[in-house]
């Protein structure tokens, strides 16, 4: 645990050394170290509001600010349900349950195994397919209680398939 | 400073040069509604939209604690449309709000009560559906008791923590509805960097940090 923080605090650090002290830099350094790490351990965060001369309750209100941070680690698979204007009309909600149900998590959380993350967005740009799910960066259209079920079971499938070959 | 002579509700009174409207009738016993502005912070975050006045020689009302003196300036603190922004602003806050002064420490000292007073607003409002937070309380400090459900985001206490005495402990976070006063991952008071001096409770214009009882 301790190892794990100290690797964190020095993976900030690498790209922190990249900007100046500006307050004006701190999204930019936001993204870096979220590129880097996936998300915003603690650590990371406070080793920015250090950098930056600024109290840490700052970082942590921008983190929070915008959808585009996170501050839990992501999945192995994202799901991204679209609650647009026409998947809206079209039953996202619906979808919504469905994959909170199935996978027993909230929005922005991560399955305790660590292969699912769920997320919504605003509008993919495909709303003829409403209601659309965006899974792992491919659209998929339509999207329904059962076909949330055929989704996790191709992924279940294609990962006992990947257990026995590696065996 | 040179001081210029202004009318507010009729009367003559006199104020320094920069002034803002909201201190210069306060000053003069003349009472506005407002909550997110403090009198030592440079510029007032007119985050609160009760302070509300018309001047004469505009054409919309606006907040008395971002608005200058000006010389020969006429304000009107009770203007039918100044007041009814207020009210509006006031009836939300209150509906997204714990309303339960009998059992509240702030009760009788609380600003919500003297403005609701002042610009005759029921407490229950009804103009409005209730939709409350129920966040958890935090009570962790030795000293005062965190109750996020009744605080009203003015920011008073952030602004001390930071400012005045530049510990920056408090700070807001996350968006929308979920906004809130919050310490660093939003962890318990006693876990921060607090120190304890109670400054934020003394800011606090509502019952969401009080003191604890000795």
């Amino acid at each position: 645990m301790i190892e794990e923080q100290a690797k964190v605090k020095q993976q900030t650090r690498r790209i922190l050394n990249r900007f100046g002290r500006k307050r004006e830099n701190l999204i930019p350094i936001l993204q870096k170290v979220q590129g880097k790490l996936g998300y915003f351990p603690r650590e990371a965060m406070l080793e920015i509001a250090e950098f930056l001369d600024m109290p840490e309750i700052d970082v942590y209100s921008v983190v929070t600010f915008y959808n585009q941070f996170r501050l839990i680690p992501p999945g192995k698979h994202s799901v991204r349900v679209c609650l647009g204007t026409a998947c809206h009309m079209k039953g996202g909600y619906i979808a919504l349950d469905a994959w909170k149900r199935r996978l027993d998590i909230d929005r922005g959380q991560t399955t305790l195994d660590r292969e699912f993350d769920l997320e919504t967005v605003a509008c993919v740009g495909c709303c003829v397919m409403a209601p659309v799910t965006v899974v792992d960066d491919k659209p998929q259209a339509k999207v329904e209680p059962t076909k949330v079920d055929g989704i996790l079971l191709s992924f279940k499938l294609e990962k006992e398939r990947q257990g026995e070959e590696s065996r | 400073m040179k001081t210029i002579s202004l009318t507010i509700d009729g009367k003559k009174v006199t104020a320094s040069e920069g002034e803002k409207v909201l201190w210069a009738a306060l000053d003069n016993g003349i009472y506005i509604p407002n909550l997110c502005a403090l009198r030592d912070a440079s510029e007032s975050p007119a985050a609160c939209c009760l302070c509300f006045v018309e001047v004469e020689g505009k054409s919309q009302p606006v907040t008395a604690c971002t608005e200058r003196v000006e010389q020969g300036m006429v304000v009107n603190t009770r203007s039918p449309g100044a007041l009814r922004l207020a009210r509006t602003a006031l009836e939300l806050l209150l509906a997204s709000n714990v309303v339960d002064c009998a059992h509240c420490p702030a009760n009788g000292s609380c600003e919500l009560q003297k403005i609701a007073h002042h610009l005759g607003v029921k407490l229950k409002t009804r103009r409005f559906r209730k939709l409350l937070r129920e966040l958890p309380v935090d009570s962790s400090s030795p000293v005062f008791i965190y109750d996020p459900n009744k605080c009203v985001l003015c920011g008073r206490c952030v602004w001390v923590c930071r400012e005045r005495l530049g510990i920056g402990v408090l700070g807001f976070a996350h968006r929308g509805f979920e906004r809130l006063v919050t310490t660093f991952a939003d962890e318990p008071i006693a876990e921060s960097r607090c120190r304890e001096c109670g400054e934020c409770v003394v800011a606090c214009p509502t019952g969401a940090l009080t003191f604890k009882e000795q």
